[in-house]
């Protein structure tokens, strides 16, 4: 599998605090890449390394391949969490200026920007100013400048912030059209539906250090504990529950008198689910079988929390 | 380079379309002119106020002596007593009564002389006054010793010493003094333009951080490549500024001058000399002859070396300075924080002016003088004052200039050196309240 971009042992420290601490990472090429943690872990420091804001104290970072050189500042696309525009300025000037400070030439700028611009149906902003804009027009502008320039690796930090429902829908699915144009894309958010839609592969860092790492359905793999929710249609509950809880160990059950059903959830230990689905039949008709997979969500509150407590 | 460029082409018409700086730079010149117009009206309004003056005089030494001008007119009281002459000048609301009692000599009626007004008279008056007693007195002495008064004037020839350097060139007097001011206009030009200029760099910063785009450029340029744009962009739009008020001024002062058919030679100070009733006639032609001396010697001023040397003072001196600028720009969030900041670096500046014009004008080579102007943040004011009265023999020594010169771009690379630094973690640094101490942590990032 090839890589877009690889860290190697990246530290980095402002004054006394430890920004970045020995943080590896290998980001595969035409994926999406979360890029999670809580505020102040570390993840605007790296980004900006990769940006080439600022330098790593020691460690390295290539890009597809090579290091990091100031001739990948134009095949990268930042979108930052903190982003605006010069307000006095008109949309399309501005548009072109930040088109051609990445490397494009201003016809092929304008050109692309015509592209763009229609395709947002935004056409009539070119000559208004920024400070006419609401912020949300202002963001699909900052997102059209981001991925003007056709980057191979695209970096958006909290990229729905400040959009309605329906734009914010709008920019994921050019998110994901980018995606399947080939372009890779590292995805910084503390939204983890969103996280849990688009992400292929995570990497969770925290208090400068990463702690967790892969592709997400293997990391999902590895947090589940084998607990299986199930509901069974009887009205039976006393003496079935009975059974149950001395064979397998039963972590919570619920009677619904009204339905008739009896709901609990069961954590396997040898057992295939085969074997568990097979003895379950016998006893009474199974309305629901279902695999509890960890959220993104829990995945990241439980990590975060455990480290917490070893620290 | 083409990213600079771009940055300086941004800065530069940003600032240049910016309403403001449009309305300052087309009104600058109107408001100067209108300025100096109003002045002058104000002052001749303040002139127009003519004052009336009794002269109650019961002596025999004075009679004519009290001629009415255009600013003061004095009515002769005669033969009524003191209180009734102070009663009527109240009445009258006269600016004041000049009482000459009568006595043997002129020296007693001098003594005994008094002026009575409602407050306390002013001094152009008073002058006015004593110049006619000190007249008086004068001529009388002049009797008393049996000299004519044609005599006196014969005798009373004033004598200037006539001064020239060791090759044989003549000086002229008070023309050290012509040289400095215009060294020191270009010093103060170079003021001026740092503050003002240095401030619009500063305030572009601030914009640029808490507009929020700074993030977005500098992952496409390097923070020192945006901050010497600015720089550059920025004082090309202060140029182009100068050089519209250079040419809209000299357009109006034109037009002034042919509309209103203003002799510039009318500001002479020679017609002030004949109004004091001194015998100026003399003199006039003398004066004139050396006015054409001296715009001779202004016109041999080596202009060409000073607009140079202006050059590359004002180069190093703006970029040092406006560097410092978009550094305290990058470390503060808001505009009202830079005040802490911003005092320092003004006050080299004005001590730069002061020293420039109360040491460098009495002495162009003294030590003061040569210190400052070899001191980095105050030489492109205080050399350039200087160097008004050449290099070399005569003016200011080559090695001063050259050391003055290394000094400065020695101190450029250190300065801007340092404010990039600063400059590349300010911008990206949001809610810090920063302190010099802060500063100083970040120079080691």
């Amino acid at each position: 599998m090839n890589h877009i971009l690889v860290a190697k042992e990246v530290s980095k420290k402002y004054g006394s605090h430890i920004a970045l601490n020995n943080v590896s990472l290998e980001i595969p090429e035409n994926s999406i890449y979360g890029l999670l943690g809580p505020n102040g872990a570390g993840k605007t420091s790296l980004i900006r390394i990769i940006n080439q804001i600022t330098y790593p104290d020691s460690g390295e970072v290539f890009f597809n391949g090579q290091a990091l050189n100031p001739e990948h500042i134009s095949m990268i696309g930042y979108l930052p969490e903190e982003r605006g525009l010069y307000k006095s300025m008109k949309v399309g000037e501005q548009a072109l200026y930040l088109a051609q400070l990445k490397g494009l030439s201003k016809d092929d700028a304008k050109k692309k920007l015509k592209y763009w611009f229609d395709k947002f149906e935004i056409g009539d902003w070119w000559n208004k100013k920024v400070q006419e804009l609401s912020k949300g027009m202002a963001q699909k502008v900052q997102f059209i400048v981001t991925v003007l320039h056709e980057p191979k690796l695209l970096i958006f930090d909290e990229p729905f912030s400040g959009f309605d429902p329906i734009n914010a829908n709008m920019i994921k699915d050019e998110i994901l059209e980018l995606k399947n144009n080939g372009t890779s894309i590292i995805f910084s958010t503390h939204r983890m539906e969103s996280v849990e839609e688009l992400c292929e592969y995570i990497t969770l860092i925290h208090k400068s250090e990463k702690i967790l790492d892969g592709s997400l359905s293997s990391i999902k793999k590895a947090y589940k504990k084998n607990i299986f929710d199930v509901g069974m249609q009887t009205s039976n509950f006393q003496e079935i529950l009975n059974e149950l809880t001395k064979r397998f160990i039963i972590l919570d059950s619920h009677i619904d008198a009204k339905e008739n059903q009896l709901n609990f959830s069961l954590q396997l230990e040898n057992l295939s689910t085969q074997e568990i689905l097979t003895y379950l039949a016998s006893k009474a008709p199974i309305n629901h079988f279902l695999e509890r997979i960890p959220t993104v969500n829990d995945i990241f509150i439980q990590t975060i929390e455990s480290k917490n407590s070893n620290a | 380079m083409h990213k600079l460029l771009l940055i300086i082409k941004r800065e530069y018409l940003a600032k240049v379309r910016n309403k403001s700086f449009v309305i300052m730079t087309f009104l600058s010149p109107i408001l100067m002119v209108a300025m100096v117009v109003l002045i002058a009206f104000l002052t001749k309004l303040n002139d127009g106020d003519k004052q009336i003056i009794v002269v109650l005089n019961e002596s025999d030494y004075f009679g004519n002596e009290f001629v009415t001008t255009e600013s003061t007119s004095y009515v002769n009281f005669k033969n009524i007593p003191l209180s009734v002459a102070k009663d009527s000048t109240v009445n009258l609301g006269f600016y004041g009564l000049l009482h000459i009692p009568n006595a043997s000599t002129l020296e007693e009626i001098s003594e005994q002389t008094f002026f009575y007004t409602k407050e306390a008279p002013s001094t152009m008056v008073l002058d006015k006054l004593e110049q006619i007693f000190k007249n008086r007195l004068e001529q009388n002495r002049l009797q008393e010793l049996g000299v004519s008064k044609k005599e006196f004037i014969e005798i009373d020839k004033a004598y200037a010493i006539n001064t020239a350097t060791f090759s044989g060139e003549l000086n002229i007097k008070g023309f050290n003094e012509i040289k400095a001011f215009i060294g020191g206009g270009f010093g103060y030009l170079i003021m001026m333009f740092i503050i003002i200029y240095g401030g619009f760099v500063m305030r572009s910063v601030i914009e640029e951080k808490t507009s929020r785009i700074i993030e977005v450029i500098i992952s496409s340029v390097k923070p020192f490549q945006l901050m010497m744009g600015k720089i550059i962009g920025t004082s090309l739009a202060g140029i182009t500024q100068f050089v519209i008020w250079i040419i809209s001024a000299s357009i109006l002062l034109t037009v002034l001058i042919l509309v209103f058919d203003v002799d510039p030679a009318s500001f002479d100070t020679t017609n002030q000399l004949a109004k004091n009733g001194m015998p100026a006639a003399t003199s006039v032609s003398n004066i004139s002859e050396k006015a054409m001396a001296l715009g001779a010697e202004i016109y041999k001023i080596p202009w060409v070396m000073l607009i140079s040397f202006f050059m590359v003072y004002f180069l190093l001196g703006y970029l040092i300075y406006s560097s410092i600028y978009a550094a305290i720009g990058a470390a503060v969030d808001n505009e009202t924080d830079t005040q802490q900041f911003v005092f320092p670096v003004i006050l080299p500046l004005m001590l730069a002016i002061y020293v420039g014009f109360f040491s460098v004008f009495n002495n162009p080579h003294g030590p003061i003088a040569v210190a400052f102007s070899l001191f980095p943040l105050t030489s492109p004011i205080v050399m350039l004052m200087r160097l008004s009265s050449g290099i070399g023999e005569g003016g200011v020594p080559v090695w001063q200039v050259i050391l003055s010169i290394t000094l400065l771009i020695i101190t450029f690379i250190g300065i801007v050196w340092l404010a990039a630094k600063i400059y590349r973690v300010g911008i990206l640094m949001y809610g810090k309240k920063p302190s010099y101490k802060e500063l100083y942590r970040w120079l080691k990032y």
